[in-house]
């Protein structure tokens, strides 16, 4: 802004050095374009599926189908964008390997994420799946990384009944179930905290080798959680760019015929990022092009 | 001679009859053949007793499986609670688990029996599952009540961790009382807090500042509002005004005493206005959108960012830059510090952001504290330096002697540390 | 006097039943009390947020300051909300008990707090959540400039995670041979080595130290040294 009055010298170089003080409402606009347009021209790019996708992949593949899962809707509205194609594509995985699916979410908005999930992925691809046999919606409890502690020792003390008021003595899915160590594998869909950390230091950690553990995470978090992998967290999808990769080894076991497009999110939402990215990188050459022609020119001026 | 054939023998209830009694034959032999099929040697030693480490409702269930080869699993019964049987007085055992083929793969067998209540006693019986799915007797064990551990072995090493930076930091405060000498690195994000109230009181601008978005019970947020005390000190100092929006109710009361506090340490309790530190709501992005449009019109001259914050840091570090304020940030969640760092003009790292409160006060029992928790990074560094050395060589040797004898040495290091 | 001792010794006391339950399981039930506690205040504070939070916005309306048509909002959407949502207008009837209003559920959109949360509020978190997009690239404008080393090393680590985070990461670098010498500059491999390697050592001596700080300080306040959180009065 200051240089803006300042006499900038004429040319390419006052062109570069004026763009390198560019207003931030024209980098606004471009982020918008290049987010908008991919999205309306439903770009998709090829994904390579990467180790951790994999690694998350076997996790819930090498478990017995029949087996006890739990999945936790650790996020809200605010970052579904990001781990909602996860969730989708973990949810059809454990039902299509035959995995009998609790449902549970330590934030508040979490368990109408979950039902929504339950709504347009189970009962959409596995209509046969029976409510309190196949799956089961424990839904929100209060109390955050609390809840986890508790259900290390009895779910019965944080879950007395299920989202509906069923009591879970009553429900078939949770006969025999005392912990969560009574499940073969917990996977946590987190954004924060209460999430995935708090998975591993209160549960994991209270019954190591108990069960399986997975995560997905947004990006922003995920370097908080590698130090976890693969000790104690036997895989995680990371942002986006997981969610595509995973959907892609789960649709290529696990088919779907119709509404393919809801386990296709991810892969969608890696159109958007693949051209915002490249804007990114634009930018920061632009960026460092402005200042090194701001400095040569202040070099010869001087 | 003729042959005849008996009357009755052609009648044909006759013949149903025999048909019937051929058929009860084959039958009966069939069951025979059953019961005669050999049952599987009945569990032994069948024992239950405490879990260890734990706060009770655990019991242990162990055995012995005379032959594995002819055992396909187990059969774990419990005996009914008080309560189970007030409800139904038939109800005397009650299956817990039936164990496949691995349960009674060795002769030792052990399983965890839990929900057990801590105030009465329970019985255990188990049966081995043969090979054709035959059932052996059921073997009972002694009553057993689980009871909750006074200390929990596996986390001794915490506790010894815990003890060394514990005592490391008692030990340095006795000595700063003692008048050792102690000397803390400027941290300039806080040296910078007087240049940045002065610059609003120039303006003639408001100071803001937004204490995290967690309660009172995160660290974080105690010792932002520590910080806040030093602001709103200096405020009060220059006649600045300093607004604390909160996102939660408990801190907005604790925000309220700093600042109440902090204007008489300034001798200026009259200028104290407990209007401008408010609750706004605890929805995160709710807070965020009312400090984003705040920042917007008002124009605070200066924004310090002191607390827990997650996604919105970069929302309202790029709000403050586009406003020109000044920005001091600090924050232990790492995963928002580049945020910080990359749109603010001070940001306290993490353990920086924990010292700060001692740096502020200036008083040597705290500024003690800090030299502890630097003996504490020391032997945490030490840990590591060994640790790397250890799993260096025997990564290098790993088929000489000297390998195989350091591996056995880190594999105890990883079991005692539980990594 | 009696302002900072009772507090100081609440403090001390839910600190050591605290760090005492974790490691002796007898007392964990101890634990569970004081956290109970904490929320039990934590509900009733937050009468006290709502009210300081009308009172303000009914003096701003009151007095006509500048964005007083926004605290009229506030108090209209708070207002709606705490009756839509106690009143569970339009929720759906309980299966067990029908005829109990308030047994119904709230959860679909049919009932007018599951409306509420469906089209006004997930649309407007997540609004504000996809904010950072623009905020990101505003950020990485400025900050990501090559001035000195330090700055050189954090645009190189930009630049390759930029890449290896889409496709174009592997189309660059997928002709390099996965058995070759230079394997590792294949986009999977830049990409473990960054977040593995580098991050995850500067993440883990982050935490140390974070862990490091949280004791001492927690420390200080339970023993009573550092006393700058409680009533200076």
């Amino acid at each position: 802004m200051k240089q803006r009055n300042e006499q900038l010298p004429p040319g390419i170089r006052g062109f570069l050095i004026r763009m390198g003080q560019i207003d931030r409402r024209w980098i606004y606009l471009a982020v918008a374009v290049a987010i908008a347009a991919p999205m309306l021209a439903r770009l998709r790019f090829p994904e390579v599926p990467g180790r951790m996708a994999h690694a998350t992949f076997d996790a819930i593949e090498s478990i017995p189908p029949g087996s006890r899962v739990l999945i936790a809707y650790d996020f809200d509205p605010a970052s579904a964008a990001e781990l909602e194609p996860m969730a989708n594509a973990v949810l059809h995985h454990c039902a299509s390997k035959g995995h009998r699916i609790a449902l549970m979410a330590l934030w508040p908005l979490g368990k109408q994420l979950a039902d929504d999930a339950v709504r347009d992925i189970l009962l959409e691809y596995h209509p046969d799946k029976v409510e309190g046999v196949d799956y089961v919606q424990l839904g929100f409890k209060t109390g955050n990384e609390g809840v986890i502690k508790l259900m290390t020792t009895s779910i019965g003390e944080a879950y007395a009944a299920d989202a509906s008021g069923k009591p879970i003595t009553k429900i078939p899915l949770l006969e025999g179930v005392r912990t969560i160590g009574d499940f073969q594998l917990i996977a946590s869909i987190s954004a924060g905290t209460p999430g995935a950390q708090q998975w591993v230091q209160y549960g994991d950690s209270a019954m190591p080798d108990a069960f399986k553990f997975v995560a997905g995470t947004t990006g922003v978090q995920s370097s908080q959680l590698l130090p976890y992998y693969p000790k104690q967290m036997e895989g995680m999808l990371i942002a986006i760019k997981g969610a595509a990769e995973y959907e892609m080894l789960v649709t290529e076991k696990y088919p779907v015929t119709r509404s393919a497009d809801r386990l296709a999110l991810g892969r969608e939402r890696m159109g958007p990022q693949f051209v915002a990215h490249l804007l990114l990188i634009g930018l920061i050459v632009l960026g460092n092009v402005s200042m090194l022609a701001a400095r040569g020119w202040k070099g010869a001026a001087r | 001679m003729q042959f005849r054939i008996p009357e009755f023998i052609r009648n044909r209830a006759f013949a149903s009859a025999c048909r019937l009694a051929v058929g009860a034959v084959i039958m009966l032999a069939a069951n025979l053949t059953a019961v005669a099929a050999p049952m599987p040697p009945a569990a032994e030693n069948v024992r239950l007793d405490d879990a260890p480490d734990d706060a009770g409702g655990v019991l242990i269930v162990s055995w012995k499986t005379p032959d594995p080869t002819a055992s396909a699993g187990i059969v774990i019964e419990r005996s009914a609670t008080a309560a189970e049987q007030e409800k139904d007085a038939n109800a005397l055992w009650i299956e817990v688990e039936r164990l496949g083929r691995d349960a009674v793969a060795g002769v030792d067998g052990s399983y965890s029996l839990k929900g057990v209540p801590n105030d009465e006693d329970t019985r255990v019986r188990v049966s081995i599952l043969g090979i054709d799915g035959e059932l052996s007797e059921f073997v009972e064990s002694a009553p057993a009540r689980p009871s909750a551990s006074l200390f929990s072995f596996k986390r001794l090493p915490l506790l010894i961790v815990v003890a060394v930076v514990s005592l490391s930091v008692l030990v340095w405060v006795a000595l700063a009382r003692s008048g050792a000498p102690l000397k803390i690195r400027r941290i300039a994000a806080l040296d910078a807090v007087d240049e940045a109230v002065g610059r609003a009181t120039e303006m003639g601008r408001a100071v803001l500042f937004v204490p995290g978005i967690q309660d009172m019970n995160d660290i974080q947020t105690i010792a932002g509002l520590t910080v806040l005390g030093r602001v709103a000190q200096t405020a009060a100092e220059y006649d600045a005004r300093l607004e604390v929006p909160t996102c939660r109710s408990i801190v907005m009361t604790a925000a309220r005493e700093q600042v109440q506090a902090a204007h008489h340490a300034a001798g200026r309790p009259e200028t104290y206005a407990e209007g401008n530190i408010n609750y706004i709501t605890d929805e995160q992005f709710g807070y965020v959108a009312y400090l984003s449009g705040h920042m917007m019109r008002e124009k605070p001259a200066a924004c310090f960012y002191m607390g827990a914050f997650y996604a919105e840091s970069l929302v309202l570090a790029e709000n403050g830059n586009s406003i020109g304020a000044i920005q001091i940030a600090g924050t232990a969640e790492p995963s928002q510090l580049p945020f910080f760092v990359a749109a603010c003009d001070y940001t306290l790292i993490g353990e920086e952001f924990f010292a700060a409160s001692a740096y502020l006060s200036g008083e040597r029992d705290q500024l003690g504290s800090i030299k502890g928790q630097d003996v504490g990074k020391a032997f945490a560094i030490v840990v590591i330096l060994i640790g790397t050395i250890l799993a260096t060589i025997a990564a290098v040797d790993a088929d000489g002697s000297v390998g195989v004898w350091t591996e056995s040495v880190v594999a105890s290091l990883r079991s005692f540390f539980g990594g | 006097m009696l302002q900072r001792t009772i507090p100081l010794l609440i403090l001390s006391a839910s600190g050591l039943v605290l760090i005492l339950s974790y490691f002796s399981p007898i007392t964990e039930t101890w634990s569970e009390q004081v956290v109970s506690w904490f929320n039990i205040l934590a509900g009733v504070a937050f009468v006290l947020g709502a009210g300081n939070l009308l009172a303000v916005n009914l003096e701003k309306i009151s007095s006509k300051r500048p964005g007083w048509a926004y605290a009229a909002i506030t108090l209209v959407s708070f207002g709606a909300m705490l009756v839509v949502g106690l009143s569970k207008w339009g929720s759906v009837p309980d299966a067990k008990y029908p005829n109990v209003h308030l047994a119904g559920s709230q959860d679909s959109t049919q009932a007018g707090y599951g409306w509420a949360y469906e089209y006004v509020l997930s649309p407007l978190t997540a609004t504000m959540f996809a904010l950072l997009a623009f905020y990101v690239a505003s950020a990485a404008f400025r900050a990501f400039r090559a001035k000195n080393l330090e700055a050189i090393l954090l645009l190189g680590t930009a630049f390759i995670i930029l890449l290896v985070q889409i496709a174009a990461g592997a189309f660059l670098t997928n002709w390099i041979p996965e058995d070759s010498f230079f394997a590792f500059l294949r986009a999977e491999s830049l990409k473990a080595i960054v977040t593995e390697v580098f991050q995850t050592a500067g993440m883990r001596a982050i935490l140390i130290g974070i862990a490091l700080g949280t004791a001492a300080t927690s420390l200080r306040l339970i023993l009573g040294i550092d006393r700058s959180a409680l009533s200076k009065g």
